[in-house]
């Protein structure tokens, strides 16, 4: 510090790049990092540890009537399959949960619609959530079937019910959180009335709406399976529900554990692959959800 | 130079209807813009310059006077007076860089998918975002948010832009940055444009003209024209900083701004 009195000024001193200058700003990542990120790489980890634990299980106690093993499951899957019983019920379980999901995600719309543009419509939405939400709809069964008889009607009918009130729920309280601003931007483009909910509201709100349509998804599912268990053939076919609960009648267990893996299978498929899916495109890649 | 203004606010009250009391923003306000002025509205925190750009960007209705633009009146907001926000969420988070500018331009101006493209590349060329094109805006600093707000209002060639304080949340080197290039801009398109600040250096780096505004209700004080002719090499522009300063806050010595 050789500094003489008189002769300090500020300075600047230039630091040439030490080293080779990477000029990385942006890499791509590894195929093992991608993959360990990727969450259904980890999931499929999870799930082929569970069915190890299962298969030993199922052979430790070795009580094909309390406890099937995996491998007899996956036998009575397969004949199940082959024989064309299992896709058939599985279809018809499929085929009144889409018409009944598709219906309460409809109403849920309108209801959602009426409820942001009136205050009426709100009041309505928020009273009949509150009252209506806490009741199962499988509760609802009995009174289904004697207004809409032995048929789908009775199904779609509680389907309608497990899935309006989360999705309507859900839409409405993502709506009410969209931003200011983003309205405000929305309005100085001219957009107006059906225009501004769809290409402002939805999307802003879509995180909330997906989440609402994750749930109604699950709600539906199950109470579809139980109502099945309940009351059984409907139009001459009967679900998954009818399957599981006519296999137990027969004592074939694996069947029954078939049918139930036939139910865990399509929630995971849904689950995983639709919704993930949905996810990953949507609000994934916009950072509205981490 | 007999020309009508493009931007008449005459007389205009806007009050806020809160629950229990309606507050009075603004108190018989009246100035006009002409053809590209860069218009600033200056004046402490609280006098009602956003409730002004608001009012004239449409969102609010004035309870007395009228604001009209090229002889229209301004009753909603619409696609001729594009806003530029200081909040960094006024990007559509769903829309890459591209489709951010591309949309208005194809919804509200009607023009083809390919004619949208072409203008939004060439305004996100100039705010120098080329290299984010396709990212999305959460990946985006707030000094690139902001200039992307700045390109898809400028593509839509409004007939006047209202920006409000839309570098008031950067840091001061990229606000700075910001400014320059809006002025860069400028002087290639003479585009109008409308600019509130509560910075006096701001104000008069960006403005031709300076309305000076004083809060509790929001009058206009005085207004500052030929703001051109400071330069911050001479110290003139100090000194009408200075002036400025203690203009608006002579009855409010020591209240900070
Ligand atoms: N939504 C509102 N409801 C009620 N009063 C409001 C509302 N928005 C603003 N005001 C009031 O109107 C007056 C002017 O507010 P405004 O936001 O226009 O001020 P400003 O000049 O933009 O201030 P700043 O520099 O802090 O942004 C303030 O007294 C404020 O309290
Ligand atoms: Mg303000």
């Amino acid at each position: 510090m050789a500094e003489q009195a008189g002769t300090r000024a500020p300075r600047i001193i230039l630091r040439p790049a030490e080293g080779v200058v990477s000029g990385e700003v942006e890499r791509e990542l590894s195929f093992f990092e991608r993959a360990w990120d990727n969450g259904a790489v980890r999931k499929v980890v999870i799930i082929l540890a569970l069915a190890a634990l299962w298969e030993a299980y199922g052979r430790y106690t070795a009580n094909p009537l309390l406890f099937p093993t995996l491998s007899d499951t996956l036998e009575a899957l397969m004949e199940n399959i082959r024989s064309g019983v299992l896709p058939a019920r599985a279809w018809a379980s499929l085929k009144v949960l889409l018409t009944g999901y598709a219906a309460g995600i409809v109403m849920a719309g309108l209801l959602t619609i009426a409820a942001i543009n009136t205050r009426l419509g709100s009041d309505f939405l928020e009273t009949m959530t509150a009252m209506l939400s806490p009741l199962p709809a499988i509760a609802l069964l009995p009174l289904a079937l004697l207004w809409f008889g032995l048929g789908n009607g009775s199904l779609v009918f509680i389907l309608v019910h497990s899935v309006l009130w989360p999705v309507a729920l859900n839409t409405h309280s993502g709506f009410r959180a969209v931003s200011n601003t983003l309205r405000m931007v929305g309005r100085n483009y001219g957009l107006r009335g059906f225009a501004f909910i769809r290409k402002i509201l939805i999307p802003a709100a879509f995180p909330s709406i997906l989440a609402g349509l994750k749930i109604g998804w699950a709600f539906a599912w199950r109470t579809l399976v139980a109502a099945e268990l309940v009351f059984g053939v409907s139009s001459g076919q009967g679900g998954l529900g009818w399957f599981i609960f006519e296999n137990r009648n027969l004592l074939e267990i694996p069947s029954v554990f078939a049918g139930l893996l036939t139910v865990i299978l399509i929630g995971l498929v849904v689950e995983n692959l639709i919704f993930r899916t949905i996810e990953r495109k949507t609000v994934l890649r916009w950072g509205l959800q981490q | 130079m007999a020309e009508a203004p493009l931007l008449d606010v005459n007389g205009v009250t806007l009050r806020y209807k809160t629950p229990g009391s309606v507050v009075t923003a603004t108190e018989r306000v009246s100035f006009s813009v002409n053809r590209s002025d860069r218009f600033v509205l200056l004046g402490p925190s609280g006098c009602g310059k956003s409730t002004l750009l608001k009012a004239v960007g449409g969102y609010l209705k004035p309870s007395e006077g009228a604001i009209t633009i090229l002889g229209r009146k301004v009753t909603e907001p619409g696609p001729d007076r594009m806003m530029v926000f200081q909040e960094f969420d006024q990007l559509l988070p769903w829309k890459t860089v591209l489709e951010n500018v591309m949309f208005p331009l194809m919804d509200a101006r009607k023009l083809s998918r390919k004619e949208a493209e072409d203008k939004a590349r060439h305004y996100i060329e100039k705010v120098h975002l080329t290299r984010a094109l396709h990212s999305y805006p959460h990946t985006l600093s707030g000094g690139m948010k902001q200039r992307v707000a700045i390109a898809r209002g400028m593509a839509m060639e409004p007939d006047i832009l209202l920006m409000d304080e839309p570098f008031a949340a950067l840091d001061a080197l990229t606000r700075r940055t910001c400014q320059d290039e809006l002025l860069q801009l400028w002087e290639e398109t003479r585009f109008t444009v409308m600019f509130v600040t509560h910075s006096i250096g701001e104000a008069i780096k960006i403005g031709n003209r300076i309305l000076l505004l004083s809060p509790h209700p929001g009058r206009v004080k005085a207004e500052v024209v030929d703001v051109d002719a400071a330069s911050p090499t001479d110290g003139s522009a100090g000194r009408l900083e200075k002036e400025i300063h203690d203009m608006l806050f002579a009855d409010e010595a020591g209240e900070a701004h």
